[in-house]
């Protein structure tokens, strides 16, 4: 079995149904995100495995053990909270001490094992502060070392990078990835951020209504989302939905027909296909190329530096390409007639 | 200094005519040898210090006073913390319920304590009932405990409420990383609950024990002779006596006892956070 295996798990609230019988395992130091919008149930898997909440089918191994019946003070499950929760009686040391007091560890160790934890989260010589002497990304590393400090069997982080600012955000995600990975803890990231959950994860779980929608790397989550809310919630996406005919042909619900990119599409037997492209997988020819390509017109241009997004009007929709600003590319302007097409590597076909 | 201070004048105004004024007219009282005329004198305290009854009764006043406010203490926290932490609905309800008999005169609910105390009263019949009395009376009308019991419903709410208000305050989150942090609920109370809420039980204690040295209506009424507590020296010095000088001294002996109770416990609130 995994390190940290779910099973069939379960939870309704009031007749609400949050979690609906989701199941996953991953191996040990592996960092697992929790990706969905509020209220997919992300919050409550990680209530559940903390032990806040009590699932009502299903169960929670760690190591080989179920947790089940243990109380949250007994599952040795390391935390960090998105309001951070540092005791504000305290200073920062008696926060990182207050772990190790409650197993026993001698006054000599525990100077020592905060020392240590201040210096992983370099915070060394912040013993004596108190909470709200600090600023928000101290705040966010003192809740770190506290949750570490205990050598907890699992780290779960319930949003928490998400109360700092943008470029804050940024670095912590890379320290936090460093430390985690020198720790080696297995790690459970809840959040609703795309971006983070990229940068952060090993493996993404993206959930909806209570479901595990996919799981995978984010590079295969990326490239091969298994339907449309998959590919709309991470990064951005075109989809076009319609029929897939003989000779390659797609036909649109409003009737317009275009090739598709060569491949075989004979396994494509059903009603409906949704075509989902990113937009920086779309080519653009200001000549009509000699393979399959669709035509169409530049609506409106957004400059953001290194990059280009284009709305092009096509096919009666709105397609979205978006392109390097390289010194030997030309950018485009409104109204100006292009080519555009794709891979078909690069497209993914669905059905929902 | 800021033009806007005549904005203030109507409250300093009537502050000043109507409690300091007369404040230190009862000071000036509390120092005459009779009445409104005579000499300037220390009697009146001494009158006080010098007599053993005096002293015993405000022992026992004091100790009243901390008995009824440790007991709401104890009823207040965990109902506080109830309605904070643990319920979602209703605390509306139960706060209605705390806040209704404030709109009740205090000498009718004394009165109605009467009834329900006295012997043969409902108490007595419902724990006959339940046979945890025996035939004999109940005869708790007319003891200290009668009066113990009112003056703690009478000022639980205070505690109740302002424990309530520093427990909301308080992140639900620092209960579950104590928890998530090894430590079980009997630490976590002691070491995160009861600390962050300090500053509520102070000032619901400061709230409590300061008007229960005063009281007068409750011990007259459900305390019988062995009620006496300043409150009623103080009430039988104007009222019945017309001994204005020691009553003003008493007074202000006990308005003396306030300040250094309040005072004490504030400097507790301030330690640490």
């Amino acid at each position: 079995m995994a390190y940290l295996a779910i099973k069939n798990l379960s939870k309704s609230f009031q007749n609400n149904l949050v979690l609906d019988h989701i199941n996953f395992e991953i191996e040990k130091g592996t960092f697992l995100s929790l990706l969905g919008p509020s209220g997919c149930g992300k919050t409550t898997t990680l209530r559940l495995i903390a032990g806040f909440e009590h699932q009502d089918e299903g169960t929670i191994h760690i190591g080989g053990n179920t947790i089940d019946t243990l109380p949250p003070y007994k599952r040795n499950i390391g935390l960090v909270f998105q309001s951070y929760a540092l005791f504000p009686h305290m200073t920062v040391g008696q926060n990182i001490a207050y772990g190790l007091e409650q197993r026993n560890f001698t006054k000599g160790d525990i100077k020592k094992e905060v020392s240590k934890a201040l210096e992983m989260v370099q915070l060394t010589g912040f013993e004596n502060r108190k909470p709200r002497q600090l600023s928000g990304g101290q705040q966010q590393r003192v809740a770190l070392a506290r949750a570490l400090v205990i050598k907890p069997s699992l780290l779960l982080l319930d949003e928490s990078l998400s109360a700092l600012d943008k470029k804050l955000r940024v670095d912590m995600q890379i320290e936090l990835r460093q430390i985690q990975k020198e720790v080696g803890i297995t790690t459970l990231f809840v959040t609703h951020d795309q971006e983070e959950a990229m940068t952060l994860s090993d493996q993404i779980a993206v959930m909806k209504n209570g479901k595990i929608v996919q799981m995978d790397t984010p590079q295969n989550i990326y490239k091969n989302p298994v339907n449309s809310f998959v590919a709309s919630f991470i990064g951005q996406s075109n989809f076009l939905k319609g029929r897939i005919k003989e000779n390659s042909q797609f036909v649109l619900q409003n009737g317009s027909t275009f090739s598709l990119p060569q491949q075989d599409y004979s396994l494509y037997n059903q009603e409906e296909y949704i075509i989902s492209v990113r937009p920086e997988k779309i080519r653009v020819d200001q000549t009509r190329p000699s393979y399959p390509h669709i035509q169409g017109k530049v609506k409106f241009v957004t400059y953001i530096g290194n990059l280009s997004m284009y709305l092009i009007e096509a096919l009666g929709h709105d397609i979205r390409i978006q392109q390097q600003n390289d010194s030997y590319r030309d950018q485009l302007k409104v109204n100006d007639e292009i080519y555009f097409s794709w891979n078909a590597s690069d497209q993914s076909i669905l059905t929902e | 200094m800021n033009k806007k201070w005549w904005l203030v004048s109507p409250p300093v105004f009537l502050l000043i005519s109507f409690c300091v004024i007369p404040l230190f007219i009862m000071v000036y009282y509390s120092f005459l040898s009779d009445g409104t005329t005579g000499h300037l004198t220390l009697q009146n305290y001494l009158n006080f210090f010098q007599k053993g009854f005096y002293l015993k009764l405000t022992w026992k006043t004091i100790s009243t006073s901390l008995l009824v406010t440790i007991i709401c203490i104890l009823i207040g926290f965990p109902m506080a913390y109830i309605m904070a932490k643990v319920i979602n609905s209703g605390k509306n309800i139960i706060l209605i319920a705390i806040i209704i008999p404030f709109w009740t005169s205090q000498l009718v609910r004394a009165y109605s304590w009467q009834n329900l105390l006295r012997d043969g009263g409902i108490l007595e019949i419902i724990l006959r009932k339940l046979h945890i009395i025996g035939p004999e009376p109940l005869g708790i009308l007319f003891t200290q405990t009668a009066v113990i019991i009112a003056l703690i419903h009478i000022f639980f709410p205070y505690m109740v409420i302002t424990i309530y208000m520093s427990l909301e305050k308080m992140d639900t989150s620092l209960i579950e990383a104590s928890k998530s942090l090894n430590a079980g609920p009997f630490t976590t109370f002691w070491r995160i609950i009861l600390p962050l809420s300090k500053p509520g039980i102070i000032s619901g204690s400061i709230l409590v024990f300061v008007p229960s040295l005063g009281v007068f209506v409750e011990p007259r009424i459900l305390g019988g002779t062995e009620g006496s507590v300043i409150g009623t020296v103080i009430e039988d010095q104007f009222f019945e006596i017309y001994g204005w000088n020691f009553g003003a001294a008493v007074a202000f002996i006990l308005l003396m006892i306030v300040f250094i109770s309040t005072t004490v416990l504030s400097k507790f609130a301030k330690e640490e956070v």
